[in-house]
């Protein structure tokens, strides 16, 4: 009797124990600081984009301009910039052939491309918008399958020199999703459906370009705009 | 006793994973701690809700059921009777039925594998076992 007695005790410490600690995480998970969620499908107003009509690299007077519609989290657009774009970049841009408009289109499959977008326009915010751009594809492969992206997406932010204090706040104000949606928009308007799609000139091209393509096209639009 | 104690214990891990669950479903926690993202993706799915009813808001409701009920069944009276373990055993079964058809959705419709589904899996598993052992030791109650 007194070992069962005993039994029970132990049983109960146990449980109590095991009790305590569970009813701690969720408390704990209850009263910490909410993560980061950016709004979806917001209605835009005019004071969302100002005039905002994507982030461009390259010359104003080059030639040509393509506008790429693409999504953070789309696998085709991680690839697209991490393989091609380098090529590009150095090719073409660099070179004043051609400008480089990059517009957001955040599919709604994919849970993290709106934070992604919105943490990149942040990041614009302190002139580094280009940097946390490419980080940002570069960790798709990390980011993309974790439970919480945000806090990937803000130690990129600090790895590029990013004041933390100003990216929080932000973070948390949400103040880009009326302009993001507004690339979303546009890029409806155009008849975009799919990421990444590109504009040369104005003109939609569908399906998928290499850096070799790429530069066909360029030199092509820059010979009909010089005849 | 002590499959009891166990079948106790695993209610009551079983309910802090079932809330802990329930507690993201409603907002309440901005994210899972969960490896793939599949959490994410099961939770959110449309079949994270039966005949309108959370699947976790289900699962909590059951294992505070099974933990009343073990709890119960330590208790001087009930320790040497054979219908505690019975119920147990039919209610962790119902359980373990359940958990099947929901690994089955995740599996095959979703095709995302939700880890803290599967460690609410192993826990209404072993609850089963842990009741048929109970009932094993027991001989069946006579008839008042």
């Amino acid at each position: 009797m007194a070992a069962t007695q005993a039994g029970m005790k132990r049983f109960y410490s146990l449980f109590a124990v095991i009790a305590v600690a569970g009813l701690g995480v969720l408390g704990y998970l209850l009263t910490r600081p909410a993560t980061v969620s950016i709004p979806a499908n917001v209605t835009v107003q005019a004071s969302d984009t100002s005039g905002f009509k994507g982030y461009v690299k390259g010359s104003a007077t080059a030639p040509v301009e393509i506008t790429e519609y693409a999504d953070y989290q789309c696998p085709f657009c991680q690839t697209f910039a991490t393989l091609q774009m380098p090529t590009i970049e150095e090719r073409l841009i660099n070179t004043g052939r051609l400008r480089w408009r990059y517009r957001d289109f955040p599919l709604d499959q994919h849970p993290f491309a709106l934070l992604a977008a919105h943490s990149a326009a942040c990041a614009d915010e302190q002139g580094k918008y280009w940097n946390q751009h490419q980080r940002i594809y570069e960790g798709q492969g990390e980011w993309s399958v974790s439970g919480n992206a945000a806090p990937i997406f803000r130690k990129y932010a600090g790895a590029t020199g990013v004041d933390l204090g100003r990216y929080d706040a932000c973070m948390k104000s949400g103040k880009y999703a009326g302009r993001i949606q507004a690339d979303k928009n546009s890029g409806i308007a155009l008849g975009v459906s799919s990421t990444p799609t590109l504009l040369a000139n104005g003109r939609l091209h569908r399906g998928r370009f290499d850096s070799d393509a790429i530069t066909k096209l360029v030199d092509s639009l820059a010979r009909q705009s010089t005849k | 006793m002590i499959y009891r104690m166990s079948a106790a214990l695993l209610s009551l891990a079983g309910l802090f994973i079932s809330a802990y669950l329930y507690l993201y479903k409603i907002g309440k926690i901005g994210s899972l701690a969960c490896g793939t993202g599949g959490c994410e993706t099961v939770q959110l799915s449309p079949w994270s809700r039966i005949a309108g009813v959370d699947v976790a808001l289900i699962g909590v409701l059951g294992y505070a059921g099974l933990l009343v009920l073990t709890l119960a069944a330590l208790q001087p009276g009930l320790a040497g009777r054979h219908w505690p373990a019975t119920l147990l055993a039919g209610l962790a079964g119902v359980g373990v039925l359940f958990t099947v058809y929901l690994t089955y959705l995740e599996l095959f419709v979703i095709h995302a594998i939700c880890r803290w589904c599967v460690a609410s899996g192993f826990v209404i598993l072993a609850i089963l076992i842990v009741a048929l052992l109970d009932l094993r030791r027991l001989p069946r109650d006579r008839a008042a």
